[in-house]
């Protein structure tokens, strides 16, 4: 018997609603549909009245959590459109803003992982490190979220020599704890026995599907915006692409745990290394023309594309977010999955998720019975109780708790 | 050496059916195809050429609809956009989604906001628009005035009806 369940489709709280139709058979799943939108906020539609400035501001409000990522790409569309070298200083502290913000970023994710597999100790962790990049982005920017460093031309505002040594200080403080998360991962058999070959995701789906970034690279895919279109600063420091094979959900967190540390690398280097000088420069008015600029969020390939027609606003800008593209993969990754696998497969792609707050299970048209975040999580966790105590015993002193 | 080579291949393979070839810079291309050939050019970088397909992006101009199929060569850091003009007033192009299964949802996209269709499209229906937004209006054509027409004329009376009370109290 096929039973049709649909998470989703918004939420107050949701940033980003969604709904999934997930058809299952018994446990199994054996089909998915996906639609969105209902929040649908026009930016694109608004950009074509704000002025190349403005339009910073808007794009900064894309997403709440990479909120330099869109910045930087529509920095770098418009610097294509109209050839704007910008300075080196400025390069740098564009490396370090969106550095930053992938550490916070993947912590964030880490931390949520834990917490839909019943793992709360790693969620309270990992949030709490996360916090130290938030205050430090405080001291920096002045703001813990949506920073405002960007400007056409550079940056927008300095970082300051004084706070060089508190990022270091940062950055030393979190590397061990990275290291410690990483081992966790990797040792603890509850986590690979939950996360080990669920949601997997061969290498010819993720080429069908286009997918980017970290969902990309855990697939075998090595591609990296960083190191493929180089912007910023990345082409002047060292640091390498971090690229799994296996496709699965550890796989997807292993990618991104290792990228944390390639992001302390590049931070600490781009600290040493950074020059003097301005950090923008003057923008001439923008020529008629077409841009495209692209910048490697924590999510993957953010893509802009800008129209001008001569005036102070654009006059169509595109805007492709990572998750556009790394959501339809699950098409393929779900089918034969379990339910309560459902919660960690989606969130394995970290799309700017929080949609599984209200859910709806439908028994082919005989009732309906309203389920909500809750009962899914207890799935779950449900799930993780129970491979913990199939290991009870064996392994407890390797358990992360 | 392919870098060399991805402009020639394109040009050797379509000699014909290229309109335009603009190279902006080292790393962005354009290239300008009939709307026939899109989908053989799109078939030829994805399939033979092993680019990665980014998105599309569709803009309403005086030539028509215009879109643009962005290609990304990873190895070699070059953007390949191919643009091809769609006439209106019945815009309507062969589908690439059953070459590129992820270009499906952005051509249900292009299909909601400036009405494009896309022939033997495996599941063209609404994407991002509402379900209760009317037939026909596509916002991001030049002829749409940005009105968002979610109400009908007399719940819009009563909601002005409702509005000036709560001013009177």
């Amino acid at each position: 018997m096929r039973t049709t369940i649909p998470i989703g489709p918004y939420h107050p709280l949701l940033e980003e609603p969604e709904l999934f139709r997930v058809v299952v058979e018994g446990e199994k799943i054996v089909d998915i549909d996906w639609r969105t939108s209902w929040n649908h906020r026009s930016i694109e539609k608004l950009a074509e009245s704000k002025t190349y400035d403005q339009v910073i501001f808007l794009v900064e409000r894309v997403c709440g959590i990479c909120s330099t990522s869109h910045p930087i790409a529509f920095c770098n569309a418009v610097e294509d459109l109209a050839n704007i070298e910008i300075p080196e200083r400025a390069r740098y502290i564009r490396s370090i803003v969106a550095e930053l913000e992938r550490i916070h970023s993947h912590l964030l994710w880490f931390g949520l992982a834990g917490h839909y597999i019943g793992y709360h100790t790693v969620w309270m962790w990992a949030w709490r490190y996360r916090e130290l990049v938030c205050n430090l982005f405080e001291q920096i920017s002045g703001n813990r979220q949506s920073y405002a460093m960007m400007k056409i031309g550079g940056t927008r505002q300095d970082i300051k020599e004084e706070d060089y040594s508190r990022i270091l200080k940062t950055m030393d403080e979190l590397e061990p704890k990275v290291n410690m998360f990483i081992g966790a991962v990797l040792d603890d058999p509850v986590l690979l026995a939950r996360l080990k070959g669920v949601g997997k995701l061969s290498k010819e789906d993720a080429i069908k599907w286009c997918t980017v970034g970290p969902v990309a690279r855990s697939a075998g895919i090595d591609v990296d915006i960083r190191r493929d279109y180089p912007y910023a600063a990345y082409d002047r420091v060292d640091w390498k692409v971090i690229v799994q094979e296996d496709g699965d959900v550890l796989a997807m967190a292993v990618v991104r745990l290792l990228e944390i540390l390639e992001s302390i690398k590049i931070i600490r280097q781009c600290v040493e290394k950074m020059p003097q000088g301005p950090i923008a420069v003057e923008v001439p008015e923008i020529p008629p023309g077409e841009g495209i600029g692209v910048e490697e969020a924590p999510r993957g390939e953010c893509f802009h594309y800008v129209r001008s027609d001569g005036t102070n606003c654009p006059a169509r800008l595109k805007i492709r977010a990572p998750s556009y593209v790394n959501i339809p993969c699950f098409r393929s990754r779900f089918i034969g999955e379990r339910v309560a696998d459902i919660i960690i497969i989606l969130a394995s792609v970290d799309p700017c998720y929080c949609c599984t707050n209200r859910m709806m299970r439908i028994d082919d048209g005989t009732g309906e019975r309203t389920l909500t975040e809750k009962d899914l999580l207890k799935l779950s966790w449900e799930k993780t109780e129970r491979i913990k105590n199939k290991f009870k015993g064996c392994s407890r002193s390797k358990l992360l708790e | 050496m392919a870098e060399l080579n991805l402009v020639q291949k394109v040009k050797e393979k379509f000699p014909d059916k290229m309109r335009e070839l603009w190279e902006k810079s080292p790393r962005r291309i354009y290239v300008t195809v009939g709307k026939e050939d899109a989908k053989d050019v799109v078939r030829y970088l994805f399939g033979d050429l092993g680019a990665r397909f980014i998105t599309m992006t569709a803009l309403d101009t005086r030539q028509g609809i215009e879109m643009l199929y962005h290609f990304s060569f990873d190895a070699l850091g070059k953007i390949v956009s191919v643009r091809t003009f769609v006439p209106m007033p019945f815009p309507e192009i062969e589908t690439v989604s059953l070459i590129i299964p992820g270009a499906e949802y952005i051509e249900r996209e292009i299909y909601d906001i400036l009405g494009v269709n896309f022939r033997n499209h495996p599941n063209l229906k609404r994407f991002i628009l509402g379900d209760d937004w009317p037939e026909g209006e596509y916002p991001l054509r030049r002829e749409h005035k940005g009105q968002f027409p979610y109400r009908t004329e007399e719940e819009q009376g009563l909601y002005r009806k409702h509005i000036s009370k709560k001013g009177e109290k």
